[in-house]
């Protein structure tokens, strides 16, 4: 995927004076003795899209659900703009949610659906018509206004969940997996559209969804969490870039991990002997950790790189020899899985600036797997 | 007659393994054909199974109760003259109009006919009202209660339905149950004249069809998908108005069904209007069997019947007919 182009003004979550117009306060729910979620606190700002990326049975529907009212926390506290939620009944919160399965009225035109919550307000009629029809054109639903929703395709239905969550304006919109009902190219285009509509209105969006890939592209942070418990929270770059456990490593995009002790540290450079390579990892950015701690190097496959030439053996840095096992062509850019002569097998990713017929490595070369001081990062956890 | 195999000719060619293209291609058209000359033939053979049921259990009895609606009584057996005499190599067709005049000259039957809607139809509401929320509840209890509260609901009609309206008798007659615990109570002072009066039959017809109200609303507010009633939340609605504005109208179908099931029947009901109500109780049911066994007046019986049955029949046709109209209409759209 294509990642939409946000503007960077100051982050609000790096603002002390900003407020955050969500607070979760170490939440817990249980279901019987089972625990959801497990002590979970969050602050989500004015105008954020936040994600909250985990798998299946993380946690993240039971959370979303606690913000709309429809579960209560067994312990902590939820505030909404400030005020405490505990108590207050899903209609009377500031929050409107999309839900995963739409949940339309089926006895409802679109237009009567995307109306339903502005009557429940007593908006007068005309400034409903207006309203809704507004709405209806923002996701391109104008001429569709008239059927029912099992008369529409499933993204279509899905557009009208968003209008209907949308049309009364809310301070606050939960999204549950808007768009894992749909095909690739339709949720790439909804994707555009979803963040396009979330800065023209400037709501705050929260989105729940186990797709790596559409966190990474429509988010201002994502929430990455686990059996319950948040793993980490930052931006979709830090996120990729510093992950700060072997879990959030592994859970987003493909990553190499070296098992290793840290051998040398300085302020400057670490260095970190695995038996899993044959070289020593030379890592060039500092990392808090004392000599001899046990710690994972992971390396992104598109920040190692292979290649005929090049010197590797012991007593250099960062450079090992392999064999190339599988090759896979993904058009723009190809996947290599080397075997290494310790037995660990590495990916690495190459753009194709050669063409397929020209590509200089193939199946069983001896290579070297080269990367560079900066590529990997330190993990402890 | 009809075939749900296909016929012999067919098979040489669909147990030849696949000879040169060409031949692959004439079969595959052959099998179509033949596909697109069993559909249809397979959909009418399931067609007949209720066109045939109709045909024997409504049609053939009908038309001999119309038959009989259109002779004239006589002191014989069976107590009516024949349509057809054959006399002198002249077949006669008599058709006697005379018991439908005289269902229209005489008022007995317009006012039994009424009363029996207006009682049917009052029961039917109270049917409704009763039976709505008992259906919610048990469609809202914990799933391991749906059972044994359904089973509840059913579990009258393991005895027989006339034990059950003489049990009426009992608690409702003047020394009967009802009374006594009243009294006790102090509620009242002197015993209340129920039985033999239209409350009995009200009370007799309401608990004897409750069920059948009962059963098509759980089934309809069970399925019902509570994420809708969330949504509706979420917009703002507060649960009363969620239940106006989503649930209601979505058992519309559970109340239609169990509002016919329960007014068709009781306008004809003549067992609970004959054992507990009293002379004001007039029901065209009780009417029509009178007619029958003590005037033993078969021809003008089967008039009150054809009559009821058009009256009732025709609308509710029209009902549906309507509806399904509608729903056509609003598919195609
Ligand atoms: N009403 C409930 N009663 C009991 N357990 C529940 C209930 N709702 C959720 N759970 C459990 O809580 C855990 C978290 O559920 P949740 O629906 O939040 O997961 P999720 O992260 O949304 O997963 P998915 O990606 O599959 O939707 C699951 O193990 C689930 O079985
Ligand atoms: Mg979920």
């Amino acid at each position: 995927m294509v990642q939409p182009i946000r503007k960077t003004t100051l982050d609000p979550w790096q603002d002390p004076k900003e407020e955050p117009y969500v607070r979760i306060e170490k939440v817990t729910k249980k279901f019987g003795d089972f625990v959801a979620v497990d002590d979970v606190s969050l602050n989500i700002y004015r105008k954020e899209f936040f994600s909250l990326l985990g798998g299946s049975g993380s946690g993240k529907t039971t959370l979303l659900r606690m913000l709309a009212g429809f579960e209560t926390p067994t312990e902590g506290r939820i505030f909404i703009d400030g005020v405490d939620m505990t108590g207050v009944p899903p209609y009377a919160r500031p929050v409107n949610m999309m839900f995963q399965s739409y949940a339309l009225f089926p006895h409802m035109s679109v237009e009567q659906n995307v109306a339903f919550g502005l009557k429940q307000d007593h908006v007068p009629k005309d400034e409903t018509r207006r309203r809704v029809a507004e709405v209806l054109d923002l996701v391109q639903l104008g001429p569709f206004a008239k059927r029912r929703p099992h008369q529409l395709s499933g993204g279509q239905r899905q557009r009208v969940a968003l209008a209907r969550s949308l049309v009364k304006r809310p301070k606050l919109l939960l999204l549950d997996e808007p768009l894992s009902a749909l095909d690739k190219r339709l949720r790439e285009r909804t994707a555009f559209e979803l963040v396009n509509i979330q800065e023209q209105v400037g709501v705050t969006f929260v989105m729940v969804t186990h797709d790596q890939e559409e966190a990474m592209t429509m988010s201002s942070r994502i929430a990455v969490m686990n059996t319950g418990w948040i793993a980490q929270v930052g931006t979709p770059a830090q996120v990729y870039e510093y992950p700060g456990s072997r879990f959030v490593a592994g859970f987003i995009g493909d990553v190499n991990l070296f098992e290793g002790i840290v051998v040398e540290e300085e302020p400057d450079h670490i260095l970190v002997r695995s038996d899993e390579v044959a070289c020593d990892l030379y890592i060039s950015h500092g990392a808090v950790v004392p000599r001899g701690a046990k710690v994972a190097v992971a390396i992104r496959p598109e920040k190692m790189s292979v290649s005929k030439e090049g010197a590797a053996g012991p007593g250099t840095r960062n450079a090992v020899v392999g064999t190339v096992r599988e090759i896979a062509y993904l058009g723009q850019f190809s996947t290599y899985l080397v075997a290494l002569d310790t037995g660990k097998t590495v990916r690495v990713t190459m753009p194709n600036t050669n063409r397929a017929a020209e590509m200089p490595i193939t199946w069983e070369d001896r290579v070297v797997v080269s990367w560079r001081p900066l590529a990997g990062v330190v993990l402890t956890q | 007659m009809i075939q749900a195999s296909p016929p012999p000719a067919a098979k040489p060619a669909a147990a030849t393994p696949v000879a040169a293209p060409p031949t692959l291609a004439a079969r595959g058209g052959f099998q179509r054909a033949l596909r697109h000359r069993l559909l249809p033939r397979g959909r009418s053979l399931v067609t007949v199974v209720p066109v045939f049921w109709l045909l024997l259990f409504f049609l053939v009895p009908f038309g001999i109760v119309l038959k009989i609606s259109l002779s004239e009584a006589a002191i014989a057996m069976p107590p009516y003259e024949p349509l057809f005499a054959w006399a002198e190599n002249v077949l006669t067709l008599r058709l006697n109009l005379g018991n439908y005049l005289f269902m229209l000259e005489d008022s007995l039957y317009a006012v039994a006919y009424l009363n029996s809607l207006k009682i049917a139809a009052l029961s039917t509401l109270m049917c409704l009202l009763l039976g709505y929320p008992m259906a919610y509840a048990i469609a809202r209890a914990a799933p391991e209660w749906r059972s044994p509260l359904l089973m509840l609901v059913i579990l009258p009609f393991w005895t027989s339905f006339l034990i059950r309206v003489y049990a009426w008798i009992g608690i409702l007659k003047q020394e009967g149950l009802l009374n006594q615990f009243l009294l006790w109570l102090g509620v009242i002072d002197a015993p209340l004249h129920i039985l033999y009066s239209e409350t009995a039959v009200y009370i007799g017809i309401v608990y004897s069809y409750l069920p059948f109200m009962i059963l098509p609303l759980y089934a309809t507010l069970e399925k019902l998908d509570l994420t809708l009633l969330e949504a509706a939340a979420d917009l703002g609605a507060r649960p009363w108005k969620a239940f106006v504005s989503v649930t209601l109208p979505l058992s519309l179908p559970g109340v239609i069904a169990g509002s016919l099931l329960v007014f068709i029947p009781a306008v004809g009901e003549f067992v609970i209007p004959s054992l507990l109500g009293g002379p004001d109780a007039l029901m065209i049911g009780t009417v029509l069997w009178n007619e029958f066994s003590a005037n033993r007046d078969w021809p003008v019986a089967s008039a009150v019947a054809i009559a009821l049955l058009l009256l009732l029949v025709v609308p509710i046709m029209i009902f549906q007919h309507q509806q399904g109209k509608q729903q056509a209409a609003e598919a195609r759209r």
